[in-house]
């Protein structure tokens, strides 16, 4: 923390309105998560009713957990999430490499053309990639939910932008050594960009696990559903009767990724500030 | 390395992933365009040639329309909005104010989990009579009121959503510039005795300008993106209030398989993320960059 956080922090009456102000909101926005908590540990009949003494419940997870195969989303997201991120790593880390080190004739054009897809995502491709996938014979396949994502114009950027800032002396001294062009590259940038590869990583399992439209259209089986698709399937179906279950249910879909969020929590806060300065 | 061998490397190296854009991004783009001038195929018969008519269709359908100025307004009612959160969240959590821990934890968490399922949590929140909402305003003696079910609220409901979801995914963005300002701007503003506001007003906000204008672009791009909470939340309805363009498409896509209208209104979709695109480039990547 730097000293201007000092100079300006608020004093006295004002530090106090800020404080309010802050917790207020604060507040405000946890209020929806500890309201699906409350509802999911506890049964029914006190979902809406706040009484300190109620007692806690694991009821609601059993019966979510048991009324639709959420293992199999899971094992389908953690497949997915996976996938995409590994094809990812490697495809984003040549094509960085090639726009950080080398000039070639076409060099702006194709680098323009890869930013393209920071604008317009497949989240919006849908129905020509739906065909894409149909005439592929892939439809209804993890493979299919992942294949428009796995060359990143983000990854590309980010790391290409990191790969700039690795001293040409590094890149010298390896090839003095002997070392070949991806010799060096995974020798000396790879190592020396792990930081940027760490937020990368985390902006896109996040992302992944919470893609929801392009899954839901491109699933149709419990085989290949994430965990998204598998909860809206479950919540629509049964209607809303429920709350409870519906509601555990949502927190359980959720749970690994908050927990791992809560754990490593300053690690997610600084990729994201990474992955956005450009 | 000669030259020719360097040039043969580098688009080597390029190949798998320029494949794999050119074939979901670029080629999807083109065919769709392709694609939005032809009927969809029905059974036996053939995609044709048809010209304009699905534009046509377009202009006539009064319900694209309800979507277009609808995803206007979306974006209009949840922008701003979550920009002047995130830069107050910012400067509080930066502020080492008691439990920033907390605060940070509070306004982040919205953003890692997944939309599909905040949806459900805030569609049982807006719940008539049970829910949370209504326990509240019932608590101050208001009548019931359908949140999600009436025209007036629905969308504005909505918003609030988004809202909750998207200004602490911001607000990192304000707190990784705010930490990286010099602390010499501090101190010499105060010895000139700028107050806090004055400062902040005069000096931070000034130099958080390329930061805004990156949140305002990824704001607008998520604005016509993002529509998982309506399928969970009022799908699109009452009566087309909440339907947003790419929830449309969907509609019409997926659920009543007319491809090549879906074509026809994608293109509106990539004509307004384009003109983001060129804003953004003959615009602000030119004019705000202060380093």
């Amino acid at each position: 923390m730097s000293a201007a956080a000092h100079v300006y922090e608020p004093r006295g009456a004002g530090r106090a309105v800020e404080t309010l102000a802050a917790w207020t909101l604060g507040l405000l926005w946890v209020l929806p998560l500890l309201y699906a908590v409350w509802t999911a540990f506890h049964a029914a009949e006190f979902s809406t009713r706040f009484v300190p003494t109620a007692p806690l419940t694991l009821e609601n997870f059993a019966k979510a957990w048991n009324a639709a195969p959420f293992a199999r989303y899971f094992l389908n997201t953690v497949i997915l999430v996976t996938m995409v991120l590994a094809a990812q790593l490697v495809l984003v880390t040549l094509a960085a490499y090639a726009f950080a080190r080398y000039r070639f004739p076409g060099e702006n054009v194709l680098f323009a053309l890869v930013l393209v897809q920071l604008m317009i995502m497949p989240d919006v491709l849908i129905v020509e990639n739906y065909r894409t996938m149909t005439a592929l014979g892939i439809k209804d396949t993890i493979l299919a939910i992942g294949l428009p994502y796995m060359a990143s114009a983000f990854g590309i950027f980010l790391l290409r932008q990191t790969f700039k800032t690795v001293p040409r002396e590094l890149d010298e001294a390896a090839r003095v050594e002997g070392c070949s062009s991806l010799q060096t590259l995974w020798k000396v940038y790879v190592p020396l960009a792990r930081p940027t590869y760490l937020a990368f990583a985390l902006v896109s399992v996040s992302y992944h696990w919470n893609n929801f439209l392009w899954p839901l259209i491109i699933t149709e089986s419990v085989e290949s559903r994430p965990v998204t698709v598998g909860l809206q399937v479950f919540a629509s179906t049964d209607q809303g009767i429920d709350w409870s279950i519906i509601t555990a249910a949502t927190l359980l879909t959720t749970g690994p990724l908050l927990v791992a969020f809560l754990l490593f929590q300053r690690q997610f806060v600084q990729s994201f500030m990474r992955a956005g300065i450009k | 390395m000669n030259r020719a061998t360097q040039w043969v490397h580098a688009w080597l190296l390029l190949l798998p992933a320029a494949a794999l854009l050119a074939l979901f991004t670029h080629y999807p783009a083109v065919a769709n365009l392709w694609h939005s001038f032809f009927s969809t195929p029905k059974g036996a018969r053939p995609a044709v040639f048809v010209g304009l008519d699905n534009y046509r269709n377009l202009v006539e359908d009064p319900i694209f329309w309800k979507a277009f100025t609808n995803n206007l307004w979306y974006a209009l009612g949840t922008i701003p909005t979550s920009i002047v959160l995130a830069v107050a969240m910012a400067v509080w959590v930066n502020d080492r104010l008691p439990g920033r821990g907390f605060l940070r934890l509070a306004f982040f968490t919205p953003t890692v989990l997944p939309m599909i399922a905040v949806a459900n949590i805030w569609l049982f929140f807006f719940t008539p009579e049970y829910g949370l909402l209504e326990q509240f305003t019932g608590a101050l003696g208001f009548s019931s009121h359908n949140w999600l079910g009436s025209k007036e609220t629905a969308l504005p409901a909505l918003m609030v959503v988004t809202i909750w979801k998207e200004a602490g995914f911001f607000m990192i963005f304000y707190l990784a510039a705010l930490q990286s300002m010099s602390p010499h701007l501090a101190e010499a503003a105060s010895i000139e005795g700028a107050s806090r506001w004055y400062f902040f007003r005069r000096v931070t906000l000034p130099l958080l300008m390329p930061t805004t204008l990156f949140v305002l672009v990824n704001a607008v791009i998520n604005a016509f993106r993002l529509v998982d909470h309506i399928v969970v939340m009022t799908r699109g309805g009452p009566d087309s209030a909440t339907t947003l363009l790419l929830y449309y498409v969907y509609e019409i896509g997926f659920r009543f398989w007319d491809s090549a209208y879906a074509a026809a209104l994608t293109m509106v979709l990539l004509v307004i993320l384009a003109l983001v695109a060129l804003v953004q480039f003959f615009f602000l990547d030119r004019k705000v960059h202060y380093q």
